[in-house]
């Protein structure tokens, strides 16, 4: 487009408004940490412009159009509700004079993400309630994640009594942790009992032999290199990728009094945060991807969500959500929907059970798979046919 | 590497798995993941970090016996007196 004067379409139908976003729905607050851009930079769609932190960790945000950073209106700094402002977009006037070249932020990830600072969880949140600037210590930790130790060492150097803090060093989004812990779990109450009050759940279960499945597994694993290796969760992430293919109703969103299905599996996963919590961060185009792929994604997302880094569309545009609480020692998880989805498939505990088969008794490993799905979009009869086709698939998983 | 070395080794390592734990919270005869809340996949990435510093690529056959810290320097010490079978016999 040539020169853009301010009437030809309007400031109020050019500007666009760039919000806290909801990176889960139980998130109510965010801390904008960072900016990646500033007023005259032109940004693309899908190019991270700040960090936003939540209780669940730090996320890299994207913009949400094509445009020219006209205003930020939040510091650094400030926590801030779900919805609110953070920066306006537009064509400024004198967008001709700004750089035609900005240094934006790549939209590749990785460069991104390679010079961030990394902390663990509960560092960040020590170092927030003691007031301590993280970047100051990222210098030497260099090449790995900020220890909780090494804040505490820090709070040491900088505080005479590090341990009950009872001025802390005023930083505008830092709650005392109790407020913060009490806050986390305030907004899970109110994210899950929105779900149950709304979404009409059915709960199917049934228990499948993963003894071909693990033979397999065990095989490849043995000829292959340990960081090629393939957890068992992995492939049960695969088998459902793959039978949602069959199954559309199961993924997609209910929204507006309707089911409107996604035209791609972004599987999402719950992981287990070290701190406490849990988020669900999405494999994107889970049914187009190979078993060794899909590990290689979760591997790169639990990483990710334990170390900061994860992107907030990878919080919100997952299509259903996988949860595998086997590594907890439970057998069958009952999962709430997170809305607007309309399905949560569980995985338990893989063990060893008597099992029949071809009337014959033997001793199987044996992982409960539960379904939790919305009445409204589908029936039992489809979502039984649904976890039919997992097993199935697990049957034969060179086949996947 | 001394055994010392290699202790050492693995607390670095496993202190990037769970940076919340220090090398003084580990006592050296429990079981690890009882003691440091690792799942599956942190396990694995410890296998991958050791596999980096120490040249060893540990197969899933032995996981079991490498429940305690004490025992993974045990293991180690042991593969690097013995490398892995030579490739010619």
């Amino acid at each position: 487009m040539p020169m853009t004067t301010l009437d030809t379409a309007g400031a109020a139908g050019t500007a666009n408004a760039f919000r806290m976003p909801s990176l889960g729905a139980d998130m109510e607050f965010g801390t904008l940490v960072r900016w990646h851009a500033a007023p005259g930079d032109r940004v693309a769609r899908g190019a991270v412009i700040a960090e936003v932190e939540t209780e669940k960790g730090v996320f890299s945000v994207e913009s949400p159009v094509d445009g020219v950073v006209a205003e930020l209106n939040v510091a650094p700094g400030t926590k801030v509700p779900v919805g609110t402002v953070l920066a306006t977009f537009g064509e400024a006037p004198r967008v001709a004079a700004a750089p035609q070249i900005p240094p934006t932020p790549t939209p590749e990830a990785e460069s991104v993400l390679t010079p961030r600072l990394r902390a663990s969880p509960v560092a960040r949140r020590r170092a927030a309630e003691l007031g301590i600037d993280l970047a100051a210590l990222w210098h030497d930790a260099r090449d790995h994640a900020i220890t909780l130790a090494e804040v505490e060492r820090a709070a040491g150097r900088a505080a005479p009594a590090p341990v009950t803090p009872e001025l802390p060093a005023p930083t505008p989004s830092a709650p005392p942790a109790g407020d913060a812990r009490l806050a986390m779990r305030r907004a899970v109450a109110a994210a899950v009992s929105r779900a149950n009050r709304d979404i009409p759940h059915y709960y199917l279960s049934t228990p499948v032999s993963l003894r071909r499945a693990l033979d397999w597994l065990r095989d490849r694993n043995a000829v292959s290199p340990v960081d090629q290796r393939i957890l068992p969760a992995a492939l049960l992430l695969k088998a459902v990728a793959t039978a949602l293919r069959e199954f559309p109703e199961l993924n997609g969103f209910y929204t507006e009094g309707a089911f409107q299905p996604a035209p791609a599996v972004h599987l999402g996963v719950a992981i287990s945060l070290r701190t406490g919590g849990l988020i669900a961060p999405a494999i994107h185009d889970a049914d187009g991807k190979t078993v060794g792929e899909i590990m290689e994604a979760l591997r790169d997302l639990v990483r990710r969500a334990r170390e900061g880094g994860l992107r907030g569309s990878e919080m919100t545009d997952a299509t259903i959500t996988v949860t595998n609480l086997g590594d907890e020692g439970v057998d069958t998880v009952l999962g709430v929907i997170y809305p607007p989805q309309v399905a949560l498939v569980g995985f338990g505990r893989i063990a060893e059970r008597p099992w029949a088969d071809a009337g014959m008794l033997g001793v199987h490993p044996v992982v409960t798979a539960t379904l939790a799905a919305d009445h409204r979009a589908t029936d039992g009869h489809y979502g039984g046919r649904f976890l039919a086709a997992i097993d199935r698939l697990l049957q034969a998983p060179e086949a996947m | 590497m001394t055994r010392d070395q290699i202790r050492a080794t693995l607390l670095e390592a496993l202190s990037r798995i769970a940076p919340e734990v220090g090398a003084a919270d580990i006592d050296p005869a429990a079981n690890l993941r009882d003691q440091i809340d690792i799942d599956s996949m942190d396990f694995l990435n410890f296998m991958i970090l050791l596999r980096q510093t120490l040249g060893v690529d540990v197969p899933e056959t032995d996981y079991p016996t490498l429940r305690t810290l004490d025992a993974c320097v045990d293991y180690f010490a042991a593969k690097q007196a013995a490398p892995a079978a030579p490739a010619a016999r």
